[in-house]
Parts: structure tokens; sequence; C-alpha cells
């Protein structure tokens, strides 16, 4: 009864909301309403996706640089003296402590201002409102907010590459007194400010965004939207809408803090230092506890990179096997138990780092917890597979690249989590190696399924289905290439962040990886420009996108091909069924849009 | 030449913008638009997918083939024979569940290729198989923690041998420093504030335990088959001890002290022997020779792996593991504190 009452208040409130759309027609928007200081979840998911490329292009850039040291150190190349100057890249050669400042600046870029802000922001904007059947999120200026916040934050934190000091460089972990100590590294004087700056910013964009796709998912279903009928890219943003808006504020308390002891003389995280030839006065800090809140927010963050992937991957991996997604519920059942483990598994990033092993133990036990429905989700996603009629469109290739990435990296997580184990391997390149291809492909191959899956929604047209072959099978093989070979470094025992490893005879044989190594960086970087020109080739010349060019079940190709204000036209559709009646025994076609009405004796969804 | 670049550049641009021109022009008289799935694309990218698979496996296979035998010679440490064991049948199991998973996708993914009038069959779930799927794992991770946490509470466990030897590893930017507790066997007193040319480790000046203490720097050496125990400190940022061979890692944090207890079990000159380091060793010097650079032999070697700066990437300290009488002999050689500030004042 309660929820015939709330759907009967929403439709008043959107008969309202109409009204206010009628209106608006009368005005043609302006360019700076409609482009730049837009309320429009629309537009400001399309902003958020071309930030986030341009952020891409720029962190992937650094980790060439970076590769080119590592596989052929002292070398001198033009390509680095034209991108750094004489400053950095000296006759061609990399500078050490600009090494460092690529690879915290890449790893900042990439965690936060791609995989964070680029994919839930443009997939949790694009999506939560056309997939729950709503005119737009529930507030349109906190969401256009929260791109602008994320905009200033990202100028700021290029701006910081262009600095006498150079930017921050002191990991993208920026553990203290490293990045507290502007004695201790020059990427600690101005880098670090500006770093720490942006990433406040960067939390509340976040955090504006978070509430937003919160309250929309639960307050702005259409009727008939249950939350069991939610299409599964709605759950994986809730559920990650709710892990950011509970860690990133312990961010901003433990950059806060950190400020403090950059600025203020406090000694939070600082004690018995002696550096630049005097002791401090700092005493009674410890490093550890800005570790225990930098993991409280980092490692959720993992599942807040990765949980809109797999979203995204449900979806297309359904539509395009023409076949429900296997285990719905337990889907669901997965990412809520994810979710919640996310939270108390933090410690495993801290196993050596002084504190006590018994508190070690209890992160092992939780985090291995985690591994159940991770491996819960894959074997679904298989199972999803198995018996379809697999479309191959290349979103449907990337996910399911991302399926055999989760898999891949997944499985060295179980060493990793593993106390004992991870002695050996902390903070060697098996760790690079892992959380690449767990995080970072798994991640990125979720948003590339997504773009291609979704253009025709955001830009009206198609992309181009062979480049996107091509570009796929280029990706997939080099993202491979380039992060199999680093167990192997591992298992050598290579440190990650070494600027160098040819002053340890030990590593002299680890040559032929790294070049290998780099050679497949600089193929994928490549194969990447293959993606953008049929990127910003399609928003233009593109052919026209029909209605429905996927055969899809959801909300979103219920609205008309045209970008309007509020979403739908006329009254908001009303949902029936859920959202994977893809080739439903006794119907015409092999898929049922989640308007239409269930049959009589018919069942819905997964339920018998 | 730059002329020539820009030439060649603007050219590539007409070049593309012509072709793409016919391009779109010859969509207009297609049936079929291009971005449609055919069934030719659906078979296509599915044998593609089972190509992938057998490359991959093929690659996963050379590496192994390669490059298995450039890690880490096996363990030289008590502990860290178990740590191996266990790494041993973790790797097994992992390598087993990747394979197989892997196999299952892309097997899946090149058998049910879309075609023409096939239809995918409706299957939203099945209870017992989850249930299989959701047990087998969760048993399987309970030995793994079980094994996991039994051998990391004997090797985190507080150091009960009466005849350990006590050795204090001090980091800074970017150098290491051993100190010995000398003949007294107490380490002595130190205080950051006391930190000078002379006194790199802030040795409190005060403390008569400290006067027999022996600092090395470069180079430590600690005798074989006694347990070890490292007390690590640091002076000014985060850096982290790594003994790689020994299977030992602990970070160096500013305002505490850590540790970590290890027995070692060979020698620098057995590990010389040893076969796996002889032919680790010959594809080492064989790739110095290619660079001009001279043959080396193996040490031990404690790495810092916690980034520390600029030098990070060279902060190192040789490791000598010597017979007890070796050792002994080295040590009563070393110049104790109090000698050495005496002698540099």
């Amino acid at each position: 009864m309660a929820t015939v009452k709330n759907s009967e208040l929403e439709q008043e409130h959107l008969v309202h909301h109409d009204h206010v759309h009628d209106h608006h027609d009368d005005h043609e928007e302006s360019f700076v309403s409609k482009y730049i200081f837009s309320m429009d979840h629309k537009m400001i998911s399309r902003q958020f996706l071309i930030t986030a490329i341009i952020m891409a292009v720029i962190a992937m850039g650094m980790s060439i640089i970076f590769r080119m040291q590592l596989a052929w150190p002292g070398e001198k190349f033009g390509f680095i003296n034209a991108m750094l100057g004489d400053k950095w890249g000296k006759d061609g050669i990399l500078d050490p402590n600009m090494y460092l400042a690529l690879v915290t600046i890449h790893g900042t870029i990439m965690v936060f201002f791609v995989l964070t802000g680029g994919l839930s922001g443009t997939f949790a904007n694009l999506l939560i409102p056309y997939q729950v059947g709503a005119r737009d999120m529930a507030s349109g200026f906190l969401n256009m907010l929260s791109y602008w916040f994320f905009f200033v934050s990202a100028v700021i934190m290029t701006a910081s590459l262009f600095i006498d000091d150079g930017p921050a460089s002191a990991g993208w972990t920026i553990y203290p007194p490293l990045s507290a100590l502007p004695e201790a590294i020059p990427g600690s004087k101005l880098g670090m400010t500006l770093w720490l700056m942006s990433m406040t910013l960067f939390v509340v964009s976040s955090l504006l965004g978070g509430i937003n796709y919160i309250v929309t998912v639960i307050n702005l279903r259409t009727k008939g939207m249950k939350m069991t009928r939610m299409p599964l890219t709605i759950w994986a943003f809730l559920i990650t809408a709710i892990l950011g808006v509970l860690s990133f504020p312990v961010l901003v308390s433990c950059v806060v803090l950190l400020i403090c002891d950059r600025s203020l003389g406090t000694s939070f995280y600082l004690s018995d230092i002696y550096i630049g030839g005097r002791p401090l006065d700092n005493v009674g800090g410890s490093p550890v506890l800005f570790e225990h809140l930098f993991w409280f927010l980092g490692h959720p963050e993992v599942y807040i990179v990765l949980l809109p992937a797999l979203g995204i991957t449900s979806e297309v991996i359904a539509t395009n096997a023409r076949k429900p997604i296997f285990g719905y519920r337990a889907m669901i059942g997965s990412m809520l138990a994810i979710g919640f483990l996310s939270f108390i598994v933090w410690g495993h990033h801290m196993f050596l780092t002084g504190m006590n092993p018994f508190l070690g133990s209890v992160f092992v036990f939780t985090t291995l917890l985690i591994a159940i429905p991770s491996a819960v989700k894959a074997f679904n996603y298989i199972t999803t597979i198995w018996k379809g009629n697999l479309q191959y469109t290349p979103a449907m290739l990337f996910s399911i690249g991302l399926v055999s990435s989760f898999i891949t990296g997944g499985v060295t997580g179980i060493i990793l989590a593993d106390s004992t184990l991870d002695i050996n391997v902390h903070d060697t390149y098996f760790v690079v190696a892992h959380f690449h291809i767990v995080m970072g492909l798994s991640a990125i191959f979720g948003m590339f399924a997504g773009v291609y899956h979704w253009f025709p929604k955001m830009f009206l047209r198609m992309m181009n289905k062979k480049l996107g072959y091509v570009h796929f099978w280029i990706t997939l093989i080099t993202a491979y290439g380039v992060f199999f070979p680093m167990h192997f470094l591992g298992l050598a025992g290579v440190p990650r962040r070494y600027y160098t490893n040819s002053n340890f005879p030990m590593f002299d044989n680890l040559v032929d990886i790294n070049e290998i190594v780099t050679i497949c960086a600089i193929i994928g970087a490549l194969g990447q420009g293959i993606f953008i020109f049929n990127f910003f080739y399609s928003i233009f010349r593109g052919e026209k996108a029909p209605q429905n060019p996927w055969n899809s079940n959801t909300l979103e190709w219920t609205t008309p091909m045209a970008n309007i204000h509020g979403n739908w036209p006329g009254p908001l559709p009303v949902v029936h069924r859920w959202a994977y009646d893809y080739s439903k025994p006794g119907k015409e076609k092999d898929f049922v849009l989640q308007t239409v009405p269930l049959e009589e004796g018919e069942n819905d969804g997964d339920s018998h | 030449m730059n002329f020539l670049v820009l030439l060649a550049i603007v050219l590539l641009i007409i070049a593309g913008h012509q072709l793409l021109r016919v391009i779109e022009l010859s969509r207009g008289l297609k049936k079929t638009k291009e971005w449609q799935v055919s069934e030719t694309d659906n078979n296509m990218m599915g044998k593609a997918m089972l190509a992938f698979m057998v490359f991959f496996f093929a690659f996963f296979f050379w590496q192994v083939d390669r490059w298995m035998d450039r890690s880490l010679p096996p363990a030289a440490s008590v502990h860290g024979e178990k740590i191996d064991a266990l790494w041993d049948a973790n790797i097994y199991l992992i390598t087993f569940v990747f394979l197989v998973t892997n196999a299952f996708l892309f097997w899946f993914a090149y058998k049910y290729r879309g075609t023409k009038g096939t239809k995918a069959v409706y299957i939203t779930h099945n209870n017992k198989l989850e249930m299989a799927w959701t047990i087998i794992p969760a048993i399987a991770l309970a030995f793994i923690v079980i094994f996991g946490l039994k051998y990391w509470n004997e090797i985190t466990a507080d150091s009960t041998d009466a005849k350990k030897v006590v050795i204090e590893l001090y980091a800074k930017q970017f150098d290491w420093t051993a100190r010995y507790p000398g003949k007294d066997g107490k380490l002595g007193e130190s205080e950051y504030r006391q930190i000078s040319g002379s006194n790199s480790v802030g040795m409190d000046t005060a403390d008569v335990f400290g006067y027999d203490d022996i600092l090395v720097k470069n180079e430590f050496h600690i005798p074989v088959g006694r347990e070890i125990e490292l007390n690590m400190r640091s002076r000014d940022v985060i850096h982290s001890a790594y003994l790689p061979h020994f299977r030992v890692q602990m970070n160096c944090v500013p305002g505490m002290i850590t540790t970590f207890k290890f027995t070692p079990t060979k020698t620098t000159a057995e590990m010389k022997k040893d076969p796996y380091v002889v032919k680790m060793m010959a594809g080492i010097n064989a790739q110095r020779a290619k660079s001009g650079k001279e043959a080396v032999e193996f040490d031990y070697i404690l790495l810092c792996n916690k980034i520390c700066g600029a030098s990070h990437y060279n902060m190192q300290m040789n490791l000598i593991v010597d017979t007890e009488a070796d050792y002994n002999s080295w040590i009563s050689k070393q110049k104790v504190f109090k000698s050495a500030v005496a002698s540099k004042n």
C-alpha cells in the first residue's frame, strides 16, 4: 500500500515537473546554461566523460615516459626532452624526482579522475535517471556543482605539473613524513599543497554527486520500479555512492590533519625526525595513523572504481548474450557483501607497517572473505554467457575482457591478502601487476564497454564498430602484455617506484622483461588513439542512432533519441517487469521492454 | 626537416579526410548499417576469442618457461622455507583457477557466438549450482586462512631465543646503518636530538651501554643458524627494510621501533655454490657482459622498499652470512662507538 502511495506522490510531483518543462520550452536555453553550467544529467554526464578522457590521456602519457625510463635507463630520448623540457628531462633523460612525480600523478589521476570521477560521474549521471525512470537527478543544482568541483580539482591537479618544484611526488598514497616535509623531496613543497587542495575539492565533488545518486535511486524511481526490478547498473551505482559517501570524508580528515602538520606545526603524523640538518620539534605523532585513515578510504575506493564497471558489464553482457543475467539476486547480494566487507579490510595494505600482527590476522580473514562474493560474480558472468546467443558489439568484447581481467587479477589477490605470503612481495611489482589487472584493467574495460554501449544515448549517433573491434584487440593484448610480465618482476623481488633497477646486479637479468612491458605499453597507448578518433569523429559524423540499437529492455531506450529536458515527453513510463527478460519463452522477440505489462500467469524476474 | 614533417602531417590529414568522405558517401548505398553486428562479425569475433585464449595461455606458459628461473632463489631462512612451501601451494591453486575459469569464459565466448535463428536459453538462476560455487571457494579459502595465519603467528611471535643476535637497522635518506650491541649485549639508548655529524644514529652519549656498540655501513655480517632480531628505526621518512632472499620485510617508521626476526640457513659462501644461484648468476653475468659491465658474484642484499625520495632506488646495503667463527672474527675487528667518536674528534 505504501509503495502505491509513494508512486502516486511521485506522479503528482512529476506532473508539476512537466509543467516546469513546458515552461522551459518557451525559451531557447542560452549557450552557458546548456553547455557549461548545465543542470541536465545528460549534459553533466558528457562533461564528466570528456574531462575524464582528457585526464586519461595525460596520465597515460606519463606512464609512457616512466616506462621508457624503466626499460632503457640512461638512454636519451628527444620525446622525453620535448615533453618535460630541460629542467626535468635534460638531454632526454628523465630526472629521478620527476620520475617519482610522474608515478604519483599517474596513479592519482587514474584512480580518482578517470576511474572514480570519470566512471561514476559519467555513467551514474547518465543512467540513474534514465534507468529508474526519473526526469533528472534529485538536485540538478548539486549535480552541476559536483561536476564543477571535479573540473576545478582536475585543473588544480594538472596545474601542479607546471610549477617550479614539480608536482607531488610521494606516491599516490602520499604517506607522511615524506609528503609532510618539504626537505624530504621537492614535490612536498607547493606540489603537495596543490595535491591536497585538489583532492579536497575532489571529495566535495564526489559527495555532492554521491548524495544525489543515492537520493535519486531511493526516491525517484518510477511507478513499478521496485528495488528488485532495478537493472544491476543502478544497484552498482547505488552501492558505490554509499561507499563514497561513507569513506571519502575520512580522506578529508586524513588530509586536513596532514595540512595541519605541514603548515601549523602540529604533530599528528610526525615524531622524532631529524631532517635538513636539524631535529624537528614534532613529537608523539605516528605515520601509521595516516595509513589507517588513508586506507579507510583507500580500500573502499578500489570498489568505488570496480563496482560501476561490474554493473555496466552485467547490463552489457545480459543484453548481448540475449539472456537474463544469471543469479540476479546473488549478484545484488554479492555487491552488498563486497560493499560491506570493503570497509573492514583496509589493514591488508599495512601488514608490514609495524601495525600489531594480531590486527593483521583479522584483516587477513576479512580480506579473504571478500574473495567469495567476488568469485560468485565471476561465475555468474560466465554462466550468463553459457547457452547465450552472443552479439559481438565492441561493448560486449570489452565486457568479456573485464571478466577475464577480473579473474586474472583477482586470483593474485588471494596471495596478497595472506599476510604470510605478502611479506616477500609487498610493494614489489607483483602488487603492481595485481592491482593494475584487477582494478585498472577491469574498470577501464567496463568504462569502454559503457561508452560503446551508451554512446547512442549520449550523442545520438553510433560509434564505428570496426574501429571498436581493432581498439579492443589491441587493448586486450597489450594490456596483458604490460601487466602479466610484472608478476615475474615481483617474483624476482623488484621493488615498485624504483627509478631504475640498474643499481642492483641481481636485477640485471630482467632487462628484457622490462622492455617487453614498455613496448606493449607504447603500442597500447597508440591504440587508444583509435578510440579517441572514433569517439570524437562519431560525435559529429557517426551514423544516426535508431531508437533501441541493441534491442535492450531498460527504460533509457524508451526515451526519444533527442536528449530532451525531462527525458520523456509525455508521462513517465510505468515498469511492469525486471530488466532481464531476454529470450523469454513464448515471446515473439528476444527482448521485452520493462514497460510491457506481464501477461496473465507470467512470472516476473527470477522468481518461480 | 620540421617543415617536411608538418607537410606530411597535413597531407595525411587531407588523405584521411578524403577517405572518410568516401566511406560516408558509400554508407547511404548499403542496406545494413556499419554498426550493426552481422553473423559474420559474431563468427569472426567468437573465433578470435578462442584464438586469444590459445595465445593467452601460450603467452602464460612461455613466460613461466623463460622467466620462472629468474625468481628469487629458494629461501635462505627457516621461516622463509615455510613461506615458500605455502607460496607454492597457493600459486598452484590460483593458477588452476586462473586457467580453468578463463578457459570456460573464452570457450563459451566462442561456442555461443551468435547465429541467426538461434535463441538463447532462458535461465535465470540455479540454487544448487550457486550454492556449490559459494561453498567450494569458501572451503578453499578457509584452508588458506588457517595455514597463512598459523605461519604468520609463528613469524611475528616475540623472540624467546636467549642466544639471539640483536641488530638495529637504522634508515635515513638514503643509506642504512647496522648497530650491534657489543660485548655487553645491550644496545645503548638513542635520542634523535643528539644526532650530529659524528653521531649519525643519535646515540645517547650519556648511556654507558652504548659505548661498546658497533656501527657499520655499506655491509653487515650475521652468523648462520642463529636467530637474528632486527630492530628497525628511521630518522626521517618511512623506509622499508627488505631482505628478499630471507623473505624478510618490515617498514622503518620514524618515532617507533619495528622488529622482525629470522634465522639464516645458508652462508653467503654456501649460497654462491647453490645450483639455482649458480645458474641465475650465469644469466645475470651474461646480460652484464652484453652491456659491457664486469661480472659479479652473488651477495645477499638489503633494499629500501618504501618510497623515500629521489635516491630511493639506490638505498642498499650488502649483507654477509658467515659461519659462527667468521662472524666472531669479523665483529671483533669492528670499532666500537666510543673509539669511533674519539678518533673523529
